[in-house]
């Protein structure tokens, strides 16, 4: 009853319009609103002025017609011929396949030279930091543009070209490399390969199913390359072992057949791996330092050796630690793989540069450029903080 | 039973001399075990390796001193180019002639961000450091500064304004009444410039001949960008986070948008944007220098990065701070100025260190806007027929010098953290 009193005297408390909380709230906030609302009104209305004094066309059906610039790398078919927004989504292909190929490298280099910088070799450990140092240090767009002068000045030119075995060949062009001719069974394969790391998952399921109940560990890693090697194999030895191949070969000037990997896609890949890893190294290492002594000491104790003591007791939980800040270091690479522009490689930014400098219509173009970046960026956001909350420590 | 315990002298054996000295440290720490050992031999040898290699081609077969590129030709690097290039790396296009100005600008910048780093130094008179140190730079770089009386009323309002709410509650009556009086005095005089009363008086200073911000290049336009960004976003991303962490929906709905659309774009597409679009957006006729739009993205992006570390080390504070600060009866201007702020801005110092890194080093994505900054600098160097064919000698050159800045910072930033937590650390 007192309660009840006390709760109704104090909402019965008049405070007068201009002290109330609530309703100062709203006025700052219809004030701020209104200021941002007046700040884009003035940039709008002189953006549509300018336009219109510039004959700059606007909307988005520039995107229909053909762009008529070539692309160097392509994942599918395009010619200049191709319409701009074709053009536009070779070049978001081409991010994508450095970010994706870039995250798995950089993960793999960093978490092995963020353990190195604690290994009990004190030589190893010290050639570990001066890498990390070295590459966080100088930036990214320096290490691309030294790699990539590196790699068209020191290596000679398609004539003179490095050959391995007559197959591969290694110029100043690129790589080029055997590929094989288009087949059925190939797609079976790949098919197989799926299946395999599907099965794989089932696998390593029971496997710790069976070893939380019966203690008895299975051997998950090499029956996981059996399956995931194994079934294309044999799915390749059925479908008649196919082994006709593309051959590259000298023709004119450069090489003709095979599949080439370019200097710029190299150089991009191999500065944001390098790049990244030094960051990715020293969150590997921090997440593994904040973890308690005892951990390894305990470990250890048990007779698990060191490999498995990081493996098993170690990186398990460094995890936890280690994802968040992970998750902006995959960010960061699927950004800075626009410095591509840089290099000449055609990723989206270059392309949509180009678009820009063809058609004179900025806005949408930039538009896309942001909504193509925030849509890569939040969804692997969203898979990291997935990821997260399933390995995160339950507490209870 | 008796207890027997040792009497007399009793004589400390040293170590065994396998586990002292160069070889004991060598036994522990590079051959402890078989594995360890192979480790060890194939790391050294493949360190010689290189090492050799590398010091062949840098020093032994090297050039030092040379007309043209030529002489250099089939030998090993030819840091003649630095010696002939590197007043143009360090300097760009500013006249040659007058490289001293750019020199000291950068002696005045570098020396600002010295004694900003010495903790004695953290009080009012970093305010006076900064704005002296800032006008010495900007009037050797461009040479000569109009001061127009509107811009020095504008501030003197902002300054009045701004004393007027974070003191507003704690000061003495005497200081605010001091504020008052300036922003008054201010506002008066802007009312009279606007309508015309007051003619468009101004403070020419012009001690040099003017130089342009299209000459400006090399190391100055990288520390200008990288510190100028980090100042102006540093208010900038204080207000991002505090909205970010307001209970208004739409004050929080506005930051947290511009938050995460800057952040989730590349600082590319936002210095395109800058160069290509900022022009759209103003009125007809009025145009920004290529140069100050380039700054204007740098402090939009790192704004909302400073934001999130920021907002980091607010929600690092215990709620129980909030709640006294609310309890002794203080209002948000006072909670956030005098309670939360200090203790979370603390926290953060160290991170915006390695932010300040970063932005330092991505500075140098301007080149792709056509502005001459460091690397861009060391980019034309290359382009000279003259000296062709040696980009590892100038990209290397380059490297060392963004290392040296950014290996004294992150070292500095690793200190301060040490530093910050004696207090805490236990």
């Amino acid at each position: 009853m007192a309660v009840e009193s006390l709760g109704s005297s104090t909402t019965r408390t008049k405070v007068a319009p201009w002290n109330d909380p609530v309703i100062r709230g709203w006025v700052f906030q219809i004030v701020v609103v209104g200021l941002v609302g007046l700040l884009a009104w003035f940039l709008i209305s002189n953006t549509i002025e300018n336009l219109q004094r510039q004959k700059i066309a606007s909307g988005f059906s520039y995107l229909q017609r053909e762009a008529g610039f070539e692309i160097g790398d392509t994942m599918i078919a395009y010619s200049p011929a191709s319409t701009y927004s074709r053009a536009i989504f070779v070049g978001m292909l081409n991010t994508l396949k450095v970010a994706v190929i870039g995250i798995f490298l950089s993960t793999i280099l960093g978490t092995m030279i963020g353990v190195g910088r604690l290994s009990p070799n004190w030589l190893l450990a010290k050639i570990c930091e001066c890498f990390v140092e070295m590459f966080r240090n100088v930036p990214l767009l320096l290490w691309l543009f030294l790699i990539y002068k590196l790699i068209s000045e020191a290596f000679p030119g398609p004539r003179q070209a490095i050959s391995v075995f007559d197959s591969f060949f290694l110029s100043n062009r690129g790589l080029y490399a055997p590929v094989p001719l288009a087949d059925p069974t190939y797609d079976w394969m790949g098919l197989a390969f799926l299946i395999g790391i599907v099965a794989t998952i089932f696998v390593k399921r029971w496997a710790k199913k069976r070893q939380d109940t019966t203690g008895q560990p299975f051997p998950t890693i090499k029956a996981g390359v059996g399956l995931i090697v194994g079934l294309p194999l044999v799915v390749w030895l059925l479908g008649g072992a196919p082994h006709h191949m593309s051959w590259p070969h000298l023709k004119g000037f450069n090489f003709d057949g095979g599949i080439v990997i370019q200097p710029e896609f190299t150089a991009l890949l191999v500065g944001l791996v390098l790049y990244t890893s030094a960051f990715v190294a020293e969150i590997v290492r921090s997440g593994i330092l904040a973890l308690h002594k005892g951990q390894s000491e305990a470990a250890s104790a048990l007779g698990l050796s060191r490999g498995q003591v990081m493996r098993l007791v170690l990186l398990p939980q460094a995890m936890r630690l280690i994802i968040p800040p992970m998750t902006s270091q995959y960010l960061n690479i699927t950004k800075n793989s626009s410095l591509a522009i840089a290099i000449g490689y055609p990723d989206l930014v270059a392309a949509v540069n180009v678009t820009i400098n063809q058609t004179g219509q900025a806005i949408e173009n930039i538009l896309i450029i942001m909504a193509a970046y925030l849509s890569v960026s939040l969804s692997i956001s969203a898979f990291m903080n997935w990821y997260n909350k399933r390995i995160a420590l339950r507490e209870r | 039973m008796t207890d027997v315990m040792p009497t007399g002298e009793r004589r400390q054996l040293a170590p065994p001399t396998v586990e002292t000295g160069v070889f004991g440290w060598m036994r522990k720490n590079l051959f402890s075990s078989w594995g360890n050992s192979i480790t060890t031999i194939v790391l050294v040898l493949a360190v010689a390796w290189i090492l050799s290699n590398f010091l062949h081609w840098a020093v032994f077969t090297a050039t030092f001193d040379a007309k043209s590129g030529a002489e250099c030709r089939g030998h090993g690097a030819c840091w003649a180019l630095i010696r002939e290039k590197y007043r143009y790396i360090f300097f760009g296009s500013f006249p040659y002639e007058q490289h001293w100005r750019p020199l000291f600008a950068v002696i005045t910048m570098l020396a600002m961000l010295i004694l900003s780093s010495d903790r004695r130094m953290w009080n009012k008179r970093l305010i006076a450091i900064w704005g002296i140190g800032s006008f010495v730079t900007f009037l050797l770089m461009f040479g000569e500064i109009n001061i127009s009386i509107s811009l020095i009323l504008f501030v003197a309002l902002a300054a009045g304004g701004l004393g007027m709410i974070l003191r507003g509650s704690i000061a003495q009556p005497a200081e605010l009444n001091g504020w008052r009086a300036l922003a008054g005095i201010a506002a008066a005089g802007l009312v009279l410039r606007v309508t015309g009363v007051m003619p468009a008086w101004g403070l020419a200073i012009a001690p040099f001949s003017y130089v342009e911000t299209g000459l400006w290049g090399g190391i100055p336009v990288t520390i200008i960008l990288a510190t100028y960004g980090l100042v102006f976003a540093f208010p900038f991303g204080i207000l991002l986070a505090l909205g970010r962490r307001s209970n208004l929906p739409l004050i929080k709905g506005l930051c947290v948008g511009f938050i995460e659309l800057i952040r989730g774009v590349p600082l590319i597409s936002l210095l395109i944007m800058a160069s290509v679009m900022l022009p759209l957006f103003l009125p007809t006729g009025m145009s920004i220098d290529k140069f100050l739009r380039a700054q204007v993205a740098v402090i939009l992006f790192a704004g909302a990065y400073i934001a999130e570390i920021i907002r980091g080390g607010l929600q690092s504070l215990p709620k129980g701070q909030f709640e006294a600060a609310d309890a002794v009866g203080l209002n948000y201007v006072q909670k956030t100025t005098l309670i939360i702020l200090p203790q979370a801005l603390r926290v953060v110092i160290p991170p915006l260190i390695n932010t300040f890194i970063g932005f330092f080093k991505d500075t140098s994505l301007v080149l792709i806007i056509g502005i001459f900054d460091f690397l861009n600098t060391a980019n034309q160097a290359l382009v000279d027929p003259n000296w062709a064919g040696f980009p590892g000698e100038v990209y290397l050159f380059a490297a060392f010098v963004y290392f040296c800045f950014c290996y004294s910072m992150s070292r500095y930033s690793k200190y301060l953290e040490i530093e910050l937590n004696k207090g805490t650390r236990r």
